[in-house]
């Protein structure tokens, strides 16, 4: 089997549609390891790569005006038990510009595999990128996944981020975004994670509304079970008049595992706001009371609260 | 156990209650309540706000926190005080609550299909139309804060529709409905019975109570009396309203706390 269909193996594993990464009309970026197996630019995005000893690293262009129709698909991805891979992306979505990304990082045989994202994004002037980053760390939970961001939102910019690993085991997650939003920007960060055995998972988000009118929600969803342990710190920031930021934060706890939430708020302007709202512990009565009144056992009911939470 | 056995083929009780008492936070807010649902009726059970008809609900399909001091709940023969709230639905036992639970990222369709011994898209339709709401629009819905109160109440009695229960508890199926008149409400409740559930419905409306075949009127936490659901809305016109005596209050959030 060569990398490649390798690669695409475990891309359709984690939930990806390998279709996409072949169709000469959809962008897309595959790297396996430190190889960059494609690099499919269409008009309008321009996706370059370049091999480092130990990962890529991307160049991702939308070109002002650049309306990006269909979803610009990404697959990072470490085949071997073991390995580093490092990527060093940075994404410049041009003025009034309009993109999706989905991504899907795998690592389906991982059992000491480290995976590094050192991420710079730049969303221009009117501009919208939307990025929904899934994973698939395998069954043994030997990954560290160190996904870091830091992310510019123009005047009137908007960006969505959602990071999703629900599936198998998590391993060390320690994912750190941080973004910067101008006047009448958006920001909405969304986390969701689940881990079990002796996973630890770590999320950081901060965003700071540096312009008047900027909105920003940080949003993280996380369920431990057995021995995992979670950590979760939301930071939202108003530093501009009529600047609006809510952190919200649900951990759900199970077994013997740990869940750690600490929600920071600040405002250095009077005519913003900012509030913040986290929830840890079990799941709440009435929702597992419901779902057992309809005949289901109680490991089942939280099963399904739990996943319906993590958007499953 | 064959005096009881006996005593149900008689009566055909889908449900009895007997002596039950339940305690909350140091009250004791059932004193004694004494109940008999007939397998395949509407059976209302009207009370003030506070007279404990929801802690009766709450008893019945076995929620924590209502373990009653003393009593038997026996249901289709069996006694099943001590099941827990997932073997009594297992049974066909449940409830469609107040104020119903929210439910992230969960659909309408999955929600109603939760209940149902074999889920099936037609089924579900049935249950949406069935409270007057339309599939197309409402499937791929969230059970979630994007449903207005009232929205969310009638995708409750359609999950208990779609279930195909053999005992529903209705804990006051109107409150909080915005759209659905009461006509509606009796379509439905009569639609489960034709269907073969025996339906509870718990109500401080007399209004409600009109549809049912037997009411049973409670207050401070005791039956005080069963029969014709006009005797029964007369008593309670003319006794229970002037009088307004309540057991104190259960709010949601102490049903929340256990």
């Amino acid at each position: 089997m060569s990398d490649f269909e390798a690669i695409l193996q475990a891309y359709e594993r984690s939930g990806g549609n390998p279709e996409f990464l072949k169709s000469p009309k959809v962008g897309s970026l595959v790297v396996s390891g430190n190889q960059v197996l494609g690099a499919n630019s269409i008009p309008g995005l321009s996706m370059t790569a370049e091999q480092l000893p130990d990962g890529v690293k991307a160049r991702v262009v939308v070109e002002p005006g650049a309306i990006i129709e269909q979803p610009v698909h990404l697959c990072f991805g470490v085949i071997p038990a073991e390995g580093v891979q490092r990527i060093i992306s940075d994404f410049q979505i041009g003025m009034g510009g309009a993109v999706e990304f989905v991504a899907h990082c795998t690592f389906p045989n991982a059992a000491q595999v480290q995976h590094i994202m050192e991420g710079t994004i730049h969303v221009g002037p009117g501009a919208t990128m939307r990025y929904r980053e899934t994973h698939y760390h395998g069954e043994a939970g030997g990954v560290e996944v160190l996904p870091r961001a830091q992310v510019t939102v123009d005047e009137g910019g908007r960006y969505y981020s959602e990071f999703n690993l629900s599936k198998g085991r998590a391993g060390e997650v320690d994912f750190d975004y941080t973004v910067d939003v101008a006047k009448d920007g958006l920001a909405e960060l969304t986390a969701k994670a689940m881990g079990y055995a002796d996973d630890h998972i770590i999320v950081r988000e901060t965003i700071r509304l540096n312009g008047e009118n900027a909105r920003g929600l940080a949003k993280s969803r996380i369920a431990v079970r057995d021995q995992a342990r979670s950590e979760v710190f939301g930071t939202t920031e108003g530093n501009a008049p009529f600047s609006r930021g809510h952190v919200d934060c649900v951990e759900v706890v199970r077994g013997q595992a740990r869940a750690h939430a600490v929600p920071v708020v600040s405002v250095s302007d009077d005519r913003a706001m900012v509030t913040h709202e986290a929830a840890i512990g079990t799941v709440g009565k009435k929702e597992l009371e419901t779902l057992m009144s309809r005949g289901l056992d109680e490991e089942a009911a939280v099963d399904v609260i739990v996943r319906g939470m993590l958007g499953e | 156990m064959i005096d009881r056995e006996m005593m149900n083929m008689q009566t055909q009780s889908l449900l009895q209650v007997d002596d039950l008492h339940v305690w909350r936070e140091g009250r004791e807010i059932l004193r004694g309540v004494d109940l008999q649902v007939k397998e395949g009726s509407v059976h209302a059970v009207l009370g003030l706000n506070g007279s404990g008809k929801s802690t009766l609900a709450y008893t019945l399909v076995g929620s924590t926190g209502y373990t009653p001091a003393q009593g038997r709940i026996w249901f289709d023969d069996q006694d099943i005080t001590g099941f827990t709230i997932s073997e009594r639905g297992k049974r066909g036992l449940t409830l469609a609550w107040q104020e119903p639970a929210r439910f992230e990222g969960l659909s309408v369709a999955r929600y109603l299909s939760l209940g149902m011994r074999e889920p099936n898209v037609k089924r579900i339709h049935e249950a949406l139309r069935a409270v007057a709401l339309d599939p197309e629009a409402y499937l791929g819905r969230l059970v979630d804060e994007s449903l207005s109160g009232g929205e969310r109440k009638r995708v409750e009695l359609a999950a208990v529709y779609a279930m195909q229960p053999r005992l529903a508890i209705l804990d006051e199926p109107d409150s909080g409905i915005d759209i659905m008149s009461l006509e509606d409400i009796a379509r439905l409740i009569h639609r489960l019975a034709e269907e073969g559930t025996t339906v509870l419905v718990i109500s401080h409306r007399d209004e409600v109570v009109t549809i049912a075949d037997t009411a049973s009127l409670i207050c401070e936490g005791r039956i005080l009396e069963t029969g014709a659901p006009g005797h029964v809305c007369d008593r309670y016109a003319r006794c229970c309203r002037p009088c307004g005596r309540v057991t104190p209050v259960e709010k949601e959030i102490e049903y929340e706390r256990l």
